[in-house]
């Protein structure tokens, strides 16, 4: 654990450091295992599945989970914890739906003032020393209530090109898988490889460290939910064109979903410690527990046991092997 | 011109599959008697957790237990989500994987469910949604109409009334269409009897305790109340409230809980002169939805929406429903296929709905 933290919260020079890239390694093996037993799994089960399309359809409803993932990475990187997230996305759902097609531009700025509200959230947590939890789930009281608001009745309509955009085939390999590569791609080089990206996990480490070593912890922070703003709109944006409409409540279940993904994923609730890597397989193992017991005929009411019991499994693991260590 | 022999092979089977899936009779009403005894029929429900849920599942489960007895259809299976969303929609698009030849849904939400749906659509599936509807036009939809039920009981009140009285009206939860419905079938249907005043209206939120707690808490403002209009799951605590305040009882009309009914026939037996009538929706809506799956799947012309007539109970057949409902229950009977046929059939030519049948004994 200290020797963690030493790495995480050194100067930012310590991305050469050794240490954290084969912990990181380690991280992610463990999930991307669990992920290939699963579609094998899978596969056997129902060969169906093995198809372009029916890999298509399976990890349709990847797409929301995965951004909605990044973005709770992207909070958890300081420590913190984003009780808002499902609700947020569900906002954008519904203003995306409400406004997009028929008024682009007040659309638009809408949802830019969306991810502004969310960079100011983590501001106002830095600002304030507030504690994330509670600031948050006030928050996704905000959100919920903003998008009955505009939306009080499930409805609206998706505009063609959103809906276009998240249906694309493209050749060989399914848009969910293609996005999910490009996604971790972008979330590894922007937290493991650039240089800020050691100072946003620092802060979730060691802000002393961080602040000594010359950087803003506020601007951190900001950048950090600002970010999160900006995985969460994607998210909401995507559920719109799957789902072709709004629903102030749709989004909720993201929440937990989202700090589950990461977790499994390989990452850690304190120490600034993530693999965004691991979130995008971890929304993955999410998403596939309930189409692996259904194929496997065991009845969904297993489901969020199921997934609470991965949960647990993986943290449980995660501590016997820190012990030998 | 040639003609290759592979297309009137084609051509000749196409004629026999088409005369398979003829129906009972030669205008097209009546049970669909084409071949379905290869197909399965999954439910994809959005929530289990509360009685009446639990009920609609048992009623499902009777429904195509006896079908896949009786070589009907092959398979069925239920997937419950934990009323969410995105939950459901992912078991929906794995239902689309394994295959089900049709998918019937009680939605999470009435919007968000329409892309899958369009995705099972496109792949030649048939949906049927129903109880929690959703509004993707390609799927068939068994539906109540609970406009009609605000207006059958303010139809009832006026004439018990003589056109003129205090009426309280307990609502449903606020915000959900169900609730807007009735109202709206109150309101329309009161406005023709201006002799009719709707004193207090409270939201009892289908539940006996809440329902006793707000009806308790508008009643030392209200003046002498001649009736109570519900929409079933909060009569009971009405009368609880009335009864606490010292309130004369006014003639409450009733869902078609159990403890409801238990109350009304104790009050019928208390004064034989109490006059009312019971109605709410029923679980067994389930098994209409199968059926109508089924029947699209024989081949039967089906109208996109099917309206459900909602199972009113009168004193006559009070007795009878009571004892073949256990303590909690909901009073449904299971639906069977000739009667959903003929639903389906007075739906398409516009004719009055069947009225609903009595339940049997091991319906509920």
């Amino acid at each position: 654990m200290q020797r963690e933290v030493a790495s995480a919260g050194g100067a930012p020079a310590s991305d050469a450091d050794p240490v954290p890239r084969r912990r990181f390694s380690g991280r992610v093996l463990l999930p991307a295992a669990a992920l290939a037993v699963m579609l094998a799994a899978i596969f056997v089960l129902q060969p169906r599945a093995m198809s372009y399309n029916g890999m298509r359809l399976l990890l349709g409803f990847s797409l929301p989970l995965m951004f909605a993932a990044m973005a709770q990475m992207c909070v958890i990187a300081a420590s913190d914890i984003d009780l808002g997230l499902g609700t947020y996305i569900g906002l954008v759902n519904s203003l995306s739906a409400l406004l997009l097609a028929d008024r682009p531009l007040l659309g638009v700025l809408s949802l830019v003032g969306c991810v502004l509200a969310y960079a100011g959230m983590g501001a106002f947590i830095e600002a304030r020393r507030l504690p994330s939890i509670v600031v948050t789930l006030g928050a996704s009281f905000v959100w919920l209530g903003l998008a009955l608001l505009v939306l009080p009745t499930p409805g609206g309509a998706s505009p063609a090109w959103l809906s276009a955009l998240v249906r694309l085939k493209p050749p060989l390999v399914p848009l969910s898988i293609v996005v999910a590569v490009l996604l971790a791609l972008v979330g590894h080089w922007l937290f493991m490889r650039s240089s800020y990206g050691v100072v946003l996990r620092g802060i979730g480490s060691t802000p002393q460290a961080v602040r000594r070593a010359g950087w803003s912890l506020l601007t951190a922070r900001t950048v950090l939910y600002g970010l999160a703003g900006v995985f969460g709109l994607i998210a909401g944006l995507v559920l719109t064109g799957l789902n072709t409409t709004g629903d102030a409540n749709f989004g909720a279940p993201y929440t937990l979903l989202s700090i589950s993904a990461v977790i499994v994923g390989g990452g850690e609730f304190f120490g600034g410690i993530v693999a965004p890597v691991g979130a995008v397989i971890g929304a993955f193992i999410m998403l596939l527990t309930g189409s692996l017991l259904s194929f496997m005929d065991v009845s969904t009411d297993w489901q969020l046991s199921v997934q609470g019991a991965i949960l647990i499994l993986v943290l449980g693991t995660r501590a016997f092997r820190r012990r030998r260590a | 011109m040639r003609i290759a022999p592979g297309t009137l092979l084609a051509t000749a089977l196409g004629l026999a599959i088409i005369s398979a899936a003829s129906v009972g009779h030669a205008d097209g009403t009546g049970v669909a008697t084409g071949d379905t005894s290869g197909k399965k029929i999954a439910l994809s429900n959005s929530y289990a957790g509360n009685s009446w849920r639990q009920q609609m599942l048992k009623t499902w489960d009777r429904a195509t237990a006896d079908a896949i007895k009786d070589k009907v259809i092959k398979a069925a299976k239920v997937v419950n989500a934990n009323a969410s969303a995105p939950e459901q929609a992912n078991h929906i698009e794995s239902l689309i994987v394994e295959g089900w030849d049709a998918i019937v849904i009680n939605a999470a939400s009435p919007t968000a469910l329409n892309g899958v749906i369009q995705e099972a659509c496109d792949q030649h599936i048939v949906v049927v949604v129903f109880d929690g509807l959703a509004t993707a036009p390609c799927a068939y939809k068994v539906a109540y109409d609970y406009t009609a039920m605000g207006k059958m009981e303010a139809d009832f009140a006026i004439k018990k009334l003589g056109g003129k009285g205090n009426v309280l009206e307990v609502r449903g939860i606020a915000g959900v269409s169900v609730d807007d419905d009735i109202h709206k079938g109150l309101v329309d249907t009161f406005a023709t009897a201006p002799g009719i005043k709707v004193v207090g209206s409270v939201y009892g939120n289908w539940t006996q305790t809440i329902a006793q707690k707000e009806v308790a808490s508008v009643l030392p403002s209200l003046p002498p109340v001649n009736m109570v209009v519900t929409q079933g799951g909060d009569g009971w605590g009405t009368f609880q409230a009335f009864k606490a305040a010292g309130r004369p009882t006014p003639t409450i009309v009733f869902g078609n809980r159990q403890d409801e009914l238990k109350l009304w026939s104790d009050l019928l037996k208390a004064d034989p002169g109490y006059d009312t009538f019971s109605a709410s929706s029923a679980p067994g809506c389930a098994s209409v939805a199968f059926w109508v799956a089924q029947q699209v799947l024989a081949g039967k012309k089906v109208p996109n929406t099917i309206y459900l007539p909602l199972p009113r109970i009168e004193q006559a057949d009070l007795e009878s429903w009571l004892k073949v409902m256990p303590d909690g229950a909901v009073a449904t009977p299971v639906y069977s296929q000739a009667w959903t046929a003929d639903l389906i059939d007075a739906n398409a030519a516009g004719k009055p709905l069947p009225p609903s049948p009595v339940a049997k004994l091991g319906d509920m």
